[in-house]
């Protein structure tokens, strides 16, 4: 809790949507979230330095529960990315749809910690009055996520096509190659262009920031009193566990966009 | 909702876990899962050739059984045909044999009849001899009527 102000609705909530921030330069860009850089780095570095340290042992014979494990997500990973990308996944599509996966699985899945308990144990603990600890629930993350296919996307869609190829496809799909139609189809592809990240992350960031929302209106029920306190419990209790399936959800569906935009990247139409 | 540093901030720290994954964690694992599949692959393609082996063994053993089976006919048949032999042989042996004793005992009791004959022969001289002597009262003197005596023996016969 924010100490020294009075505790309203408000306040609660805005106390747990402040990010702690460090400037890193002139102008209001210049700031960075450290709190989200460093909670999804260390989730980061936790989820696949664990499948680092099972792979590197990995065996072909029989293998560990922990390697079986791994092996599960993998697979299951690489069927849906073998099902969708045609090329060769092994360069680059299947280790970053793995990526993706994980990481956003484990940044979306602190939105199930409950919130209170976590921030009264990060100042505490650590001293730290603000610290959101979903990095998902910051549009900087998920556009990052997104931009970042979004420009592999360009990089391939050159790469494979060509710049012709590529030029071509934007000016003569989808409707024809009739140049009459040049502007629309190219008017259209912008607009494919332009929502793609767009849709990409925001649906991420809706969703978890959404459950993050609805977990601190549970949570303030609690200033009711006890009968609001326990309906409160139970409801978040109830919420968090329909938060697995939409955190779960949410890390594939970024994931199968993903690798759907790469697939589309690689292949002409 | 605003855009400032931390979205560079965290698009570096995916391109750099995208890095490690596609360097160190993808590779090992495809490996091992790789190798593991042609594992299984090679011991479901070994399952169905022991399996084919199987079915030429148990095809070669049943013909095997089925020519020893006519195999051990043609001797049974063989042997009864031999045993037939033998037995008319031995028949046969009997017969000869028998045939040859009963030969034998024939000759012999001709022999004897013979002998017996001879005997009674002498005999039968003597007592015409004899009897001749007593008819005439006094001795035949056997050297002075041999002749007589041969030819009664010769009659005799």
């Amino acid at each position: 809790m924010a100490s020294g102000t009075e505790l309203t609705p408000t306040s609660y909530i805005n106390h747990h949507l402040t990010y702690l921030t460090t400037q890193v330069g002139e102008g209001s860009f210049w700031v960075l979230h450290v709190d989200t850089l460093i909670t999804s780095v260390i989730l980061g570095v936790m989820s696949l330095g664990f499948i680092w340290l099972v792979v590197r042992k990995a065996t072909p014979g029989v293998p560990s529960k922990k390697q079986a494990f791994v092996e599960l997500a993998v697979e299951f990973i690489d069927n849906e990315v073998k099902n969708t990308f045609h090329g060769n996944r092994h360069v680059l599509v299947a280790p970053m749809a793995l990526t993706i996966f994980m990481w956003v699985l484990m940044m979306n899945a602190m939105d199930i910690l409950p919130i209170d308990i976590m921030a009264w144990i990060l100042e505490q603990g650590l001293g730290l009055h603000t610290w959101k600890i979903v990095p998902t629930t910051d549009v900087n993350t998920t556009f990052a996520l997104a931009l970042s296919v979004w420009f592999l996307m360009l990089f391939f869609n050159v790469k494979v096509k060509g710049i012709k190829g590529w030029m071509h496809e934007l000016f003569c799909t989808p409707f024809g190659s009739n140049p009459l139609l040049w502007v629309l189809n190219l008017l259209f592809n912008f607009i494919e262009y332009v929502s793609k990240p767009l849709s990409h992350s925001l649906r991420l960031f809706g969703n978890i920031y959404a459950g993050e929302i609805i977990f601190l209106l549970l949570g303030m029920w609690a200033a009711t009193g006890v009968s609001g306190t326990i309906f409160g419990s139970i409801l978040g209790a109830g919420w968090a566990i329909f938060h697995i399936l939409i955190v779960t959800l949410q890390a594939f569906i970024f994931m199968m966009l993903t690798v759907v935009y790469m697939s589309m990247a690689h292949e002409s139409h | 909702m605003n855009i400032n540093f931390t979205l560079i901030s965290q698009a570096i720290a995916f391109s750099v876990f995208i890095w490690f994954t596609v360097k160190f964690v993808w590779p090992p694992l495809l490996r091992a899962i790789e190798e593991r599949q042609k594992t299984i692959a090679d011991g479901l393609a070994a399952g169905e050739r022991g399996r084919h082996e199987l079915e030429l063994a148990s095809q070669r053993s049943s013909d095997v059984l089925k020519e020893a089976k006519q195999r051990a006919s043609e001797i049974i048949l063989q042997a009864e045909k031999r045993g037939t032999e033998i037995i008319e042989e031995a028949k046969r042996t009997a017969k000869e044999e028998g045939d040859r004793i009963v030969a034998g005992a024939k000759a012999d009791v001709e022999h004897e009849m013979f002998s017996a004959k001879e005997v009674l022969r002498q005999h039968a001289a003597q007592l015409a001899v004899a009897g001749a002597a007593k008819i005439l009262r006094r001795e035949v003197d056997a050297k002075v009527h041999a002749d007589i005596l041969a030819s009664i023996e010769e009659d005799l016969k």
